[in-house]
């Protein structure tokens, strides 16, 4: 299976691209085991015995075992554990409606907050930003959002403050903000002091110093999308540079 | 499907940025979004882009009964279609606030305005006229609709042609495109709107709202004018107050907004009806640029191609002489069967390849003994001619028979 994934990577693939289990994958019963398990990241999805594909996109791969498909959708599917930002559209006695991108409205309950009880209620109005994790997420049910993490602290999580600018870009660039060790990240957190919060339902928030300085950051990253790595560089020197 | 509402952090950050006359895509307050203006192969069809708003304006005609109180002028007749494909928030079917306030903005710009020579398109007073209909379809909405749909519905009309239609007496006669050339409609002049955004209750204004702006935005004034800085309609929406200062300032910057739209269009015209004489392609499909990847494109593997002969004449000497086909096969037509298969056939069978003979100079002579009679068709065709076959054709395949059975014999 590795060797199947491993030659296309790199490759454009679509809905329907089946990896076939190979025959190196079966166990021999005398010479001596080894398991290598690819581990299948979004856009695979392992269907018995054979890796389907779900998504279009180009097949990516990071040593030694890790596969998943880049895709340049735009609309979110809510998972299971991800964060993404949320915006509050409905207070219903003890639950708030907010709105994910998905096709459904997602549920917060107001004692999913980090000191929330009965009487100490948090202070969360219509059309604020909530920056939540998904606890409940598939396909028969309506998702469900909680702002604290198992051990009931809030770990980042909860009501944004005042300011900054919240922006929509493409799931892909949201991937790739959040791969571990990112240019793209690296390159815009260089550039202004800034607060950046990356959801994963393709939402950002953004807040700089300066109204001006916000601005700037949420028009390249929206821009970033369709830079190769060289362009993005000579555009940041530029800015830096004090071109804007 | 309901739009994503907006957020308190959004609509806050929007008004204070256009407190300090700063917009989210960079522009100033005055300015334009990039207007760029396709047309389809058909004369008629006219694509608008306006940033990322894209409207698509489709011009048709055809003769009908004149209305009783004008019976020697045309009908115009306007429509603008929401699409869901344009946002989220439009419904397909369902008459919203904003289709109805936008059918309306575009019939009171251009009708009222006369902008198009209605008694031109007269054919017989009283009876035939012609019913010019435009449709504006939204594709994406991003703000500022109605500008773009004025846009493309002028040039729409302007880009149109109607059949020729001539009149001999009490014969009417009308030409198709292709016997003779249609004419374009006789336009007056070019109405086009601007619209400015109000913010926090008139104190600040900025032309060409987009979508997040429309969302915050107090009232809009639509107003539509022609390059002679002619107005043909204002309109207030959003019921704001507004100082008959702020009216004249507003006008003077359609003024030249509108000067320099009009200018664009022409040159949109100019270079369509030049590219149309020099034949060249052009149209939808050409407008739009190709930015995806396909699955079957892959990088050029380069083929070795030097020994190709050699190794090919290799394999020719080292493969075994082909088998050798049967004597007489009897190959069945598509579509027949047959019922004792390997006897003696007693039907009238074709002979094939007899024309092909006399094209053949080389190998005549063993050629036609294999030919003749070996590769029998049978086919129930009743055109087949019907051939007397040679005495030796069935004893050769009866000895064959035999020989086959004798040998199958001696094998057990």
């Amino acid at each position: 299976m590795l060797s199947a994934l491993s030659a296309r990577v790199g490759h454009v693939l679509v809905p329907g691209d089946v990896f076939v289990g190979q025959a190196e994958d079966m166990l021999s019963l005398s010479g001596p085991t080894r398991k290598e398990t690819a581990v299948c990241g979004p856009g695979l999805r392992r269907d018995g015995a054979r890796v389907c594909v779900s998504v279009s996109g180009i097949l990516k791969h990071k040593a030694p075992n890790v596969f998943w498909i880049q895709a340049h959708g735009k609309r979110y599917v809510p998972v299971k554990g991800e964060c993404v930002i949320g915006i509050v559209t409905l207070k219903s006695g003890d639950v708030f409606k907010v709105d994910v991108g998905s096709s459904e409205q997602a549920s917060l309950s107001y004692l999913s907050f980090e000191g929330a009880t009965k009487r100490n209620r948090p202070n969360v109005q219509v059309g604020d930003l909530v920056y939540a994790q998904l606890l409940v997420a598939n396909k028969d049910m309506e998702p469900e959002l909680v702002c604290i993490d198992g051990a009931g602290r809030a770990n980042g999580m909860g009501v944004f403050g005042s300011g900054g600018l919240m922006v929509k870009v493409s799931l892909g660039l949201v991937h790739r903000l959040l791969a571990p060790s990112s240019d793209l990240m690296s390159d815009l957190s260089a550039l202004y002091p800034s607060e950046m919060v990356v959801g994963m339902n393709g939402r950002v928030w953004v807040k700089s110093s300066s109204l001006q300085q916000t601005l700037i950051i949420c028009n390249l990253l929206q821009n970033c999308e369709h830079l190769s790595p060289e362009q993005r560089k000579v555009l940041f020197n530029r800015i830096r540079q004090g071109a804007l | 499907m309901k739009d994503t509402p907006l957020s308190n952090c959004e609509r806050d950050f929007l008004l204070k940025a256009i407190e300090e006359k700063k917009r989210l895509d960079g522009r100033q307050t005055y300015d334009y979004r990039n207007i760029k203006i396709t047309f389809g192969t058909d004369y008629g069809c006219c694509f608008v882009d306006l940033g990322k708003t894209r409207v698509m304006a489709q011009v048709s005609c055809e003769l009908v009964a004149p209305k009783e109180s004008r019976p020697n002028e045309g009908v115009l007749f306007f429509n603008i279609e929401l699409s869901p494909m344009a946002s989220p928030a439009f419904e397909q079917g369902r008459q919203s606030e904003l289709s109805v306030k936008l059918n309306r903005q575009l019939e009171r710009c251009f009708r009222n305005s006369k902008c198009i020579d209605t008694e031109s398109l007269c054919v017989v007073s009283g009876e035939k006229v012609w019913q010019i209909r435009v449709d504006v379809h939204t594709l994406n909405h991003d703000g500022n609709l109605m500008d773009a749909a004025t846009v493309a519905a002028i040039t729409a009309l302007c880009h149109f042609r109607r059949p020729d239609v001539s009149i001999q007496g009490e014969e009417i006669t009308v030409y198709t495109p292709e016997e003779r050339e249609p004419i374009p409609l006789s336009i007056y002049h070019m109405p086009i709107s601007v619209s400015f955004s109000f913010f926090q209750q008139g104190t600040y204004l900025l032309v060409d709202p987009c979508e997040r702006e429309e969302r915050v935005m107090d009232g809009l004034l639509m107003i539509a004018m022609n390059k002679h800085r002619e107005i043909c309609s204002i309109q207030s929406s959003g019921g704001i107050m507004l100082l008959k200062e702020q009216v004249l300032r507003c006008s003077k910057i359609a003024s030249v907004k509108v000067s320099e739209i009009t200018t664009l269009i022409g040159k949109a015209l100019e270079n369509d009806k030049k590219a149309r004489k020099a034949g060249e392609k052009c149209g939808f499909a050409e407008s739009m640029s190709q930015e995806r990847i396909t699955t079957l494109i892959v990088d050029e593997t380069p083929v070795e191609m030097t020994d190709v002969v050699e190794q090919a004449d290799d394999i020719i000497k080292n493969s075994k002489a082909p088998p050798e086909t049967p004597s007489s096969p009897v190959v069945p037509a598509p579509g027949v069967g047959q019922v004792g298969q390997g006897l003696q056939n007693s039907w009238g069978l074709e002979e094939q390849d007899s024309e092909e003979e006399e094209d053949m100079v080389v190998e005549v002579q063993p050629k036609k003994k294999i030919a003749k009679g070996d590769i029998v068709e049978i086919s129930d065709s009743e055109e087949d001619e019907v051939v007397i076959l040679q005495p030796e054709a069935p004893v050769k395949k009866s000895t064959a028979h035999q020989k086959g059975a004798t040998t199958s014999k001696k094998k057990k």
